[in-house]
């Protein structure tokens, strides 16, 4: 295999800014990471564990085998988007190995407004089942959560992507042969119930668990009964009289002991049908990403000292190297896998956009997962492209990515803007995962091009009523815009949202797309069925 | 020689006997009780033949199905080891009667050396010096007091049928003579049936000093030079080695001639040992050692024997049994180098030496000996094999030769510090803190100096920081092989910014300390105690043992054991600690066995339930303590609680 030359020197000047400004930015996330990982305030935290109860993270820790990676996803979730920090959303999810299999564990953080709902908490508890479904991963619900946070209703409760959505899920994956294990250690009420009831096994943690349709207030205004949410839904009553759990756990880690014999006994096996090989390091040091990425997105590099720093031996078999060149594809390996690598390398023109179309059909062919590198200012725009049927080159690519059944793992490296994002994997084109780097943004358009639209608009309003603008008032007037996109356009307003699944260091993104194809090939690969390709 | 021999015995002497014989071409037949039906004697054997229920009293005691083994198998011959039936002249008796042979001394030698006091005229008759005392029938006290007071104090109290240290009291007062001599003679008694004692002079800065004989059936008798078993705790022996540290030619010399003058006065045969006292209060005097006892069997520690002298005394036993003469004549028998023997046991060093069981989950020996010298591991047990609280709790005997004391003593604790085992506790820590002892490797030993020093050489150093760390790396049970190319497998604590951090509990006695395992970006693992952060790797070459529910950490010669309680086993025996107990179906409680408050343990009957025509015991499905019972005569539908037990602390 041709191995990729690089031409990188770390010791010049650009690569040293670079780096430093990577650094900041992935010292950022870091620290805003850290303050997510807490969970609730010290207070709630303490609280939490004068109970006798482990913290989320412990929990997790607890249930995971020693030395897991943990692939968690949404980690950014409802970031700054409430009144309060709802940190990670109330909620941990990620994949991780227990008793040697990846699992997807969802874990209810009850020191962050009792573990209810938001908007965003629902998000991230369908996204994690979204991925487990898709990549046919068993399903671990730590339990710990008020339910539906009442003052927000109206956005959690009755669409179709709603709280509902959740036990939809696990009906169907249980269905699909996908197991689903809860575990209940703290409140699990009202439609939480379901959480519980809806799996095929459950564990509940004495006076800790309590699991009812109606808590003991709403019990006392509908009847009038006075009675102990343990008497009401207590693991006693539970796993001994109603049957509504499986397993009497004495504590915390009893509980995680247990899940962890469970998954034990689920009798899975993961069966890869790739062509694997020894997994070999890439030649070039994957941290020197941080210096090769310009501060700039509008400055060019190549892509392949990127891939250089990904894929195994910094090996790539490149397809149509001399055709369609604003687009690098090629087949490469990731620890040991086979992969074929979509990366721009500049704006996509008519031949990139039919190349990676035929790329992707070899690949859909040949039951190879494809890895997405995203850094796209969109496709080339003017008369000469238009009438040259760019448009329906760019649907031909979007058909190849809508339709390959082969894993998809998109990274975000840079920009994503316009119809490159749909052409390159974005999230409306279900990738198995959606990473992003710091550094990269993500909207309709870059801010300087929407700014510089809205102003032309404007300029020509003000010229045709005879008026006139300054240089100064337009600069003015765009500024608002250019901010809005530049917020908007930001990797934590994005992750906010789970418009992604999260933002990664450059320097570990061979270790996130090991570990997401790794957890992806737990599913079989499909045939790939295209739809028509407009000729 | 034999062609099939029979050992009537187990453990680390049976394969022991067993390793010579085959050798020797010599077929080998092992008895065994049933908690030895797996064990390594079986197994070495050509043949074995069950004898009995663990109890040695219903197995390596019963003379008469060993005598029936060996009959049954052909062999021609029995070799006793030591120990059970080795010194045991009624059974001598029988299987020269069976018409077979017995690989040691005649019945009648056994006899004249079994009572301590008769043995003592024998040897005053033949000429050896024996220890001032008075070894009469008469048992008066008047008379034992009077003869005290002319042996003069310090004295000893024995008793005359005594061994192992059973019956005897040091005495250093008059006053306090009474007292003693009903002590002693209360366990003469219980030990031997026979309360009968003797009163010697207590001597002082003893040494004990042995010397090993062998004779044939041609009334030649020689030396093996002797031993220096000083290294004892309440007279067993601990560590023992040859020659004996400052020995001089003219002690030597004396001793050895006293020796096969005792062994020639009893027309010895085969392999004994004359055990001296020996006045070390002024260094080794020629006119300073009295004849003790004598033992009429091969001893524990003949091995420093064979190290120092090249011979295989059990080859001596079974050719001078089967007839043949002394292989050697006394002057070619020589002396080379040095060699110790440690005893390694199943006990509590730092509780008052306890004896232990337990299953070795972990047992590893050194395997080769430091340059210059040489070491033989004796040992009955293999890995996973149990200490069964049946029989002697030895694991192993190291023993290591060196070209001198010194070289050899290096050696040994070398040894000691290579030594494994985990599972049970052992007294390695406490072998190598004598090996390593300021006086015992100058050779300045009595018989006093382990009870001196007790405190010191039991004591355990609390374990480093850096052991607890391993200890928590190893009970978080990360898995050591990675598979590169599985990166779930081989990306260790993958986290997108930080990893997580898992509590581990380790439990030190009933003392819990905790440590936090956090995976590094670099596959390793920082493991943080109270006292600091360890970055370690999983394996990481270090020494320890993981079994159920523990981890051990071996640091020189001291094993570290941590309980890593698993928390699936502790809702076991907290079960419904919570709890209660319910009646599994309708019935009536027909008879209630216990009451509120009552501690009951795991599977004592509760009470009885009638239902169905069936009397069904509710039996305590753990400990604990009953709050609540239900009352005799009671009608009770299914799920009706019948106990209710005192809530544990959690």
């Amino acid at each position: 295999m041709p191995v990729i030359q690089s031409s990188i020197s770390t010791s010049s000047e650009s690569f040293r800014t670079n780096a430093e400004r990577m650094q900041s930015l992935v010292a950022d996330i870091s620290d805003k990471a850290a303050l997510v990982q807490r969970g609730g305030s010290e207070e709630a935290r303490a609280r939490h564990t004068a109970r006798g109860k482990l913290l989320p993270r412990g929990r997790l820790a607890q249930l995971l085998d020693t030395g897991s990676p943990f692939l968690e996803i949404g980690q950014f979730a409802a970031w700054d988007m409430y009144d309060d920090a709802i940190s990670a959303a109330g909620m941990i999810a990620g994949i991780g190995r227990v008793e040697g299999r990846e699992v997807m564990v969802v874990v209810n953080d009850a020191t962050v407004k009792g573990g209810t709902y938001y908007p965003l908490t629902v998000k991230k508890h369908l996204r994690a089942q979204e991925i487990a479904l898709q990549n046919k991963l068993p399903c671990v619900y730590l339990v710990d959560s008020g339910g539906a946070n009442l003052p927000n209703q109206d956005e959690v409760f009755p669409d179709r992507e709603h709280f509902g959505r959740i036990f939809y899920n696990q009906a169907n994956m249980s269905a699909a042969g996908i197991p689903q294990i809860a575990c209940v250690m703290g409140s699990c009420t009202a439609g939480g119930a379901y959480v519980p009831a809806m799996a095929d096994e459950s564990i509940m943690v004495r006076k800790q668990a309590t699991i009812f349709l109606g808590g003991p207030p709403l019990v006392k205004a509908a009847t009038g009964e006075d009675v102990s949410a343990e008497e009401l839904g207590g693991a006693d009553l539970h796993t001994r009289e109603s049957g509504v759990a499986d397993h009497y756990a004495l504590d915390d880690e009893h509980a995680l002991a247990i899940c962890r014999r469970i998954v034990r006994n689920l009798n899975r096996k993961k069966e890869i049908g790739l062509d694997l090989r020894a997994s070999v390091a890439p030649l070039h040091d994957p941290r020197e990403i941080h210096g090769i990425v310009p501060a700039d997105l509008r400055q060019p590099y190549d892509v392949r000292e990127v891939i250089a720093r990904i894929v195994d031996g910094s090996e790539l078999d490149e397809f149509k190297q001399n055709y369609g060149t604003t687009l690098v594809t090629g087949f490469a390996h990731i620890h040991g896998m086979p992969v074929g690598i979509i990366a721009n390398n500049g704006v996509l023109f008519s031949e990139s956009a039919v190349k990676g179309a035929h790329f992707i059909e070899l690949c859909c062919q040949r039951k190879i997962p494809l890895v997405f590198l995203q850094n796209i200012t969109g496709f080339m725009v003017g008369k000469k492209y238009e009438a040259g049927g760019i448009a329906k080159d760019g649907a031909k690519l979007v058909t190849a990515v809508a339709t390959a059944q082969v894993p998809k793992v998109t990274m975000i490296i840079g920009g994503s803007f316009g119809a490159g994002n749909y052409g390159m994997c974005g999230r409306a084109y279900s990738p198995r995962f959606l990473w992003m780097w710091p550094n990269a943004r993500i909207s309709v358009m870059g801010g300087e091009q929407a700014a510089m639209v809205l102003a032309l608009v404007r300029r020509e309003n003000i010229e045709r009523k005879g008026g006139t603008w300054s240089a100064k008032e337009e600069a003015e007037f765009k500024r608002p815009t250019l901010e809005k996109y530049e917020r908007e356009g930001h990797p934590l307003y994005s992750s906010a949202r789970l418009w992604d699944d999260g933002i990664i260091d450059p320097a570990r993104s061979r270790e996130v797309l090991a570990l997401s194809l790794s957890a992806a090939l737990n599913a079989p690969i499909d045939d790939t069925k295209f739809g028509v390709f407009r000729m | 020689m034999f062609s099939k021999i029979l050992i009537a015995n187990r453990g680390e002497i049976a394969c022991r006997v067993i390793r010579t014989a085959r050798r020797l071409g010599v077929t080998t037949v092992a008895v065994y009780s049933d908690a030895d039906a797996a064990s390594l004697h079986v197994a070495m054997a050509d043949e074995a033949v069950h004898i009995g229920a663990s109890p040695v009293g219903e197995s390596y005691l019963r003379g008469d199905r060993i005598i029936a083994a060996a009959k049954q198998t052909g062999a021609e011959a029995i070799h006793p080891g030591y120990g059970f039936l080795s010194e045991n002249p009624d059974f001598v008796d029988q299987v020269t009667a069976a018409g077979l042979v017995f690989i040691g001394p005649s019945a009648d030698s056994i006899r004249a050396m079994g009572l301590k006091d008769a043995a003592k005229r024998l040897m005053e008759k033949a000429g050896v010096p024996v220890v001032p005392g008075y070894h009469g029938e008469a048992q008066d006290i008047v008379l034992l007091t009077t003869k005290a007071r002319e042996i003069g104090y310090p004295v000893l109290i024995k008793a005359r049928a005594g061994g192992g240290g059973k019956g005897m009291r040091r005495v250093d007062d008059p006053d306090d003579f009474s007292e003693a001599l009903s002590g002693a003679r209360r366990e003469a008694k219980a030990a031997f049936g026979d309360d009968r004692v003797l009163v010697e002079k207590y001597v002082d800065k003893p040494r004990h000093i042995e010397v090993q004989v062998f004779g044939d059936n041609f009334g030649n008798a020689v030396h093996l030079f002797e031993r220096d078993c000083s290294a004892q705790r309440r007279h067993q022996k601990v560590i023992e080695e040859a020659p004996a540290p400052g020995m001089t030619p003219a002690l030597r010399k004396a001793m050895t001639e006293a020796a096969v003058k005792a062994a020639k006065a009893i027309k010895y045969s085969g392999a004994g040992t004359i055990e001296f006292i020996v006045d070390a209060s002024q260094g080794l005097k020629a006119d300073r050692f009295w004849f003790m006892e004598m033992n009429t069997r091969l001893q524990v520690e003949h091995p420093v024997t064979e190290m120092v002298t090249g011979i295989d005394l059990v080859e001596w036993q079974l050719r001078v049994a089967s007839g043949e003469k002394l292989p050697k004549a006394q002057d070619g028998i020589t002396l080379s180098g040095h060699a110790f023997e440690a005893r390694l046991y199943a006990e509590d060093a730092t509780n008052g030496f306890l004896p232990a069981i337990g299953t070795l989950h972990h047992l590893r020996f050194p395997e080769t000996a430091p340059a210059g010298s040489a070491m033989r591991i004796e040992t009955g047990v293999r890995e996973g094999d149990a200490i069964s609280p049946y029989y002697d709790p030895m694991i192993a005997k190291l023993v290591v030769h060196g070209n001198n004391r010194a070289a050899a003593l290096s050696a040994l604790e070398a040894a000691l510090a290579d030594t494994e085992i985990a599972g049970s506790v052992t007294n390695t820590a406490f072998l190598a803190a004598l090996a390593a002892d300021a006086d015992f490797a100058a050779g300045d030993v009595d018989t006093g100096l382990i009870g001196r020093k007790q405190d010191a050489l039991t004591a355990v150093p609390a374990p480093g920081d850096e052991v607890i760390a391993t200890a928590a790396l190893a009970a978080a049970n990360v898995a050591e092989h990675r598979d590169p190319s599985d990166p779930w497998s081989s990306l260790v604590g993958y986290a997108h910014f930080h990893a997580g951090a898992r509590n581990i509990a380790l439990k030190s006695g009933e003392h819990v300390i905790m440590a936090r395992v956090t995976a590094r970006a670099d596959g390793g693992f920082d493991v943080a105690t109270d006292h600091g952060v360890h970055s370690l790797r999983a394996g990481g070459g270090k020494r320890l043992a993981r079994w159920p529910d523990h981890v051990t950490v071996f640091s020189g010669a001291t094993g570290y054991s941590f309980g890593v309680p698993d928390p699936l086993a502790k809702a076991d025996d907290a079960g419904a600690g919570a709890g209660s107990l319910r009646a599994p179906m309708p019935g009536l409680v027909k008879v209630v066995r216990s009451g509120p408050g009552e501690v009951v343990v795991k599977g004592q009957p509760l009470l009885i339930l009638e239902a169905m025509k069936m009397e069904h015991t509710i039996a305590a499905p753990h400990d604990g303590t009953i709050a609540e019972i239900a009352a005799e005569g009671a009608q009770v539908t299914d799920g009706t609680i019948l106990v209710r037990f005192v809530e544990a602390d959690t």
